[in-house]
């Protein structure tokens, strides 16, 4: 009996809330992860700015966040208070699962953050540069185990990106996807893969700590405070992020969507938004409206066609 | 300072009297969302991040501190009293507790699983505190091979340990597997047997699964049987307490559990559900009472409710030693780091000694807390056991339904949990074991994805699984698990059954 009381009071604390909630937030991941950290951040500076007095997150976990995007846009349809978190890995998850429902499907609002790829590799490792690395790449590209995230995502993007500009088969690369960044990092530092790919922010304090040597940074600036060149310094014709975005819900009016930016657009210039930024190590890479949308179509057939060279979509 | 020292200086930190009462919430709302299949630890924490803000670094690391292990705590209860897991390291717990609890001895199964708990957590700890960095050495050392290594031995240890019948047990076994393939390969991002369901991508949830297979599968088997069945259900019979005999059955398989569970939970790989197999198995093999196995037998709560508690302090040791969280709430907790600027890793423990040493000292206090509102709460439990029958299952139902719904709020894993249910129904029926379905789901998607990734880096040379000592010396006990038996079995049935019958004075 107790339980059933529990859990109806639990239910019953958890429905209460959504009289006077402004805006409803989908994490398409389990708690946890970057999307779900994202929406919690959004979450926390949407209420202490005063834009939303009550904002709500629910977590829709599953195949890369389109199971999520796929109930985000049918339940959602024409609401104007519901958001999605979404970025990258999503785009590419889109793609490789042949999702029915796309980002077309939903309204984007904007880009909030980057994070740039770091290239690693063990501070016994004889790879000392980027250079190295392709050399070692051109040698016998099977040869080169990259530990990274999950197949088709951003990780695994960028290392076929690399190989293709360093003139190497994308499809020759031997690619050993982990369940995430930090699985793959227990692998680098046992030594078990030959290079490691991720997120800066899953390599951070090994690389400061001196276990781990980061060869390179994916962005089109150097990370401040790190001496590793950008790709493209090093040679390499290679440029990505790991971005995440908001989108609202489709089937919105122009006015509505309008209205979804403006506080978008507030919450980013917010103090608590930068403060969160600084704390979590993103890059702020605010964009919106139409320069945003011809970014993501941008990005959407670069995937595309780099998913295909690996041989990941047909 | 020395180690004892800082530990010293942690132990006065979390012993202050708002840090005291932060704790006590903590592990009061873990055991509360152990006991509510569906609200795992891991939401509790993403959910009161936001409110911890407010409060020192200290504070709400304390706090996180008590829901984890309070949720590990919560867990068993369910398990043991309704058969219904609510998350998966607590299914092994479910196998005997349950049984245990419908003999009149729930008592003792909560009692033994609490106290292993407190046992094996406060060892563990310690363990943590003074020999975090040696075991994360230990724990790198593991590549693809040796996890796969480590998978074989779970496997033939398992197969053999649950059930009568090693056919049946295998049957069970590789149904188990077939379902574990549904879903997106995680190396190749490809879908298998997914039938084009959005649902089916990620693959069957292992609570949803057990859930379904333990306790709709029960609930139908009790109705099915009408009024038939065995009349009621003996709440209590002798104490609530452990008996001496309980004592002297429950404190080697305590220690074992510990011993096993810690280190594997310190695998950036390894979980807590693998601990919980091998220390069953173990106890099976090792106890001297065998036949009670499958029917309530102490040790098999005893072992590995404690190496589940021991693996929830070992996952802390990737978490502070290499900022590593291998498991959701361990990730959630490093956001809770992040929140106060702390980036945990190898500088972790010379830049911010005080937190961490007040982190493990408040890990200390939440175990010890955790008896404490646990051990007088066990007379309450046991009279859930007095509900009339259909109350009961009616009960169960609910409940397990709102807890898939809970986590995952969607029809089609509704439709699962009732398909798997009446799975379990059927399986249950023909008297195939359960737990073997449950083991495969969780285990096969490791064994293949680790075999796999060690031929992807030897590039094709199957000869790299034997080449690693490690790898080579667990195949070699794996083996030996296997060969063994089927020696004795060889050199003469009634030998070994009149040993047996010898030793039953």
């Amino acid at each position: 009996m107790k339980h059933i009381i529990l859990a109806s009071l639990l239910a019953g604390a958890m429905a209460l809330p959504a009289y006077a909630t402004d805006y409803t937030l989908m994490a398409p991941a389990a708690p946890g992860g970057g999307w779900d950290q994202t929406a919690r951040s959004l979450q926390t500076a949407l209420q202490q700015e005063g834009i939303s007095k009550n904002v709500q997150v629910i977590n829709v976990p599953g195949a890369g966040g389109t199971i999520g995007l796929a109930q985000f846009a049918s339940q959602q349809k024409g609401k104007a208070n519901a958001l999605i978190v979404g970025g990258y890995v999503m785009v590419g998850a889109i793609l490789t699962n042949k999702a029915p429902v796309t980002l077309k499907d939903v309204t984007p609002i904007a880009r909030l953050t980057g994070e740039n790829e770091a290239i690693v590799v063990p501070a016994s490792s004889p790879l000392k540069s980027v250079a190295d690395l392709v050399a070692a790449l051109k040698k016998d590209p099977g040869s080169v185990s990259w530990g990274g995230g999950s197949a088709g995502g951003v990780d695994h993007i960028a290392a076929g990106l690399i190989a293709k500009a360093a003139g190497v088969d994308p499809t020759k690369i031997n690619y050993i996807a982990f369940s995430g960044g930090g699985e793959a990092l227990a692998a680098i530092l046992g030594s078990q893969v030959t290079v490691g790919i991720s997120g800066y922010g899953e390599f951070e304090s090994q690389i400061k700590s001196g276990t781990l040597r980061l060869l390179a940074t994916s962005g089109d600036t150097r990370i401040p405070g790190t001496e590793a060149p950008t790709l493209k310094e090093a040679g390499l014709d290679v440029s990505v992020q790991n971005w995440r975005m908001v989108a609202a819900a489709p089937g919105l009016t122009a006015e509505q969507k309008a209205a979804v930016t403006a506080d978008v657009q507030k919450l980013v210039t917010s103090k608590t938004w930068q403060e969160t930024l600084k704390t979590k190590g993103w890059q702020d890479t605010y964009l919106s409206g139409a320069a945003f949308e011809a970014q993501l179509a941008k990005d959407i057939s670069a995937t595309e066609t780099i998913l295909k060279d690996i041989g990941l979509v047909k | 300072m020395s180690t004892f020292e800082f530990l010293l200086q942690g132990l006065v930190i979390a012993a202050q009297p708002m840090n005291l009462f932060y704790a006590l919430i903590g592990v009061t709302l873990g055991t509360a969302v152990g006991v509510l299949p569906g609200i795992g630890p891991a939401l509790t924490v993403a959910l009161l991040l936001p409110v911890t803000y407010q409060l020192d670094p200290a504070g709400s690391l304390i706090m996180f501190a008590g829901i984890y292990y309070g949720g590990m705590y919560g867990g068993s209860t369910t398990s043991i009293l309704l058969n219904t897991p609510g998350e998966s390291a607590s299914i092994v717990t479910a196998l005997e507790g349950n049984k245990m609890a419908r003999a009149g001895r729930g008592g003792p199964a909560l009692a033994t699983a609490a106290i292993g708990s407190f046992v094996a957590g406060l060892l563990a700890t310690i363990g943590l505190a003074f020999i975090a960095p040696f075991i994360v050495k230990l724990a790198l050392v593991f590549g693809p091979r040796e996890y796969f290594a480590l998978m074989v031995l779970a496997f033939v240890t398992v197969s053999s340990a649950f059930g009568d019948s090693t056919l049946r047990g295998l049957t069970a076994l590789f149904i188990g597997l077939a379902l574990s393939t549904i879903g997106i390969d995680q190396l190749t991002g490809q879908t298998r047997l997914a039938f084009g369901v959005p649902d089916l991508l990620d693959g069957i949830e292992v609570t949803t699964l057990a859930v379904a297979m333990f306790a709709i599968g029960e609930t139908l088997f009790i109705a099915a049987q009408g009024v038939k069945g065995p009349d009621k259900v003996e709440a209590v019979k002798g104490s609530v307490w452990m008996n001496r005999a309980d004592w002297a059955r429950s404190w080697k398989p305590w220690l074992r559990g510990t011993v096993i569970g810690f280190p594997i939970g310190a695998m950036p790989a390894g979980g807590a559900e693998i601990g919980t197999f091998l220390s069953y198995a173990a106890e099976k093999r090792l106890s001297k009472h065998p036949e009670e196995f499958g029917h309530g037998a102490i040790e098999g709560v005893a072992g590995p409710e404690a190496a589940n508690n021991a693996s929830a302090a070992g996952t802390l040791v990737p978490l502070l030693t290499l900022g590593l969280p291998t498991t959701a709430t361990a990730a959630i907790m490093l956001a809770g780091f992040q929140q106060y600027g702390l980036q945990p890793g190898p500088l972790l423990f010379a830049t911010n000694p005080q937190l961490v040493w007040g982190l493990i000292a408040s890990l200390l206090i939440a175990n010890f807390m955790l008896l404490v509102l646990n051990l007088p709460l066990i007379g309450l439990w046991v009279r859930l056991l007095t509900i009339p029958k259909p109350w009961l299952y009616a009960g169960i139902l609910l409940f397990a339904t709102l807890g898939t719904i809970g986590a995952n709020p969607s029809v089609f894993e509704l439709g699962m949990l009732l398909a798997f249910g009446i799975l379990g129904y059927v399986m249950r029926v023909f008297g195939y074991p359960i737990a073997p379905v449950v083991v495969g789901l969780i285990l096969g998607p490791l064994a293949e994805q680790q075999l796999r990734r060690a031929l992807a880096i030897s590039q094709g040379d199957f000869s790299v699984l034997f080449t690693s000592p490690i790898a080579a010396g667990l195949l070699i006990v794996a083996a030996l698990a296997l060969i063994v038996p089927l020696i004795l079995r060889a050199r003469g049935r009634g030998e070994v059954l009149s040993q047996m019958a010898a030793n039953e004075d």
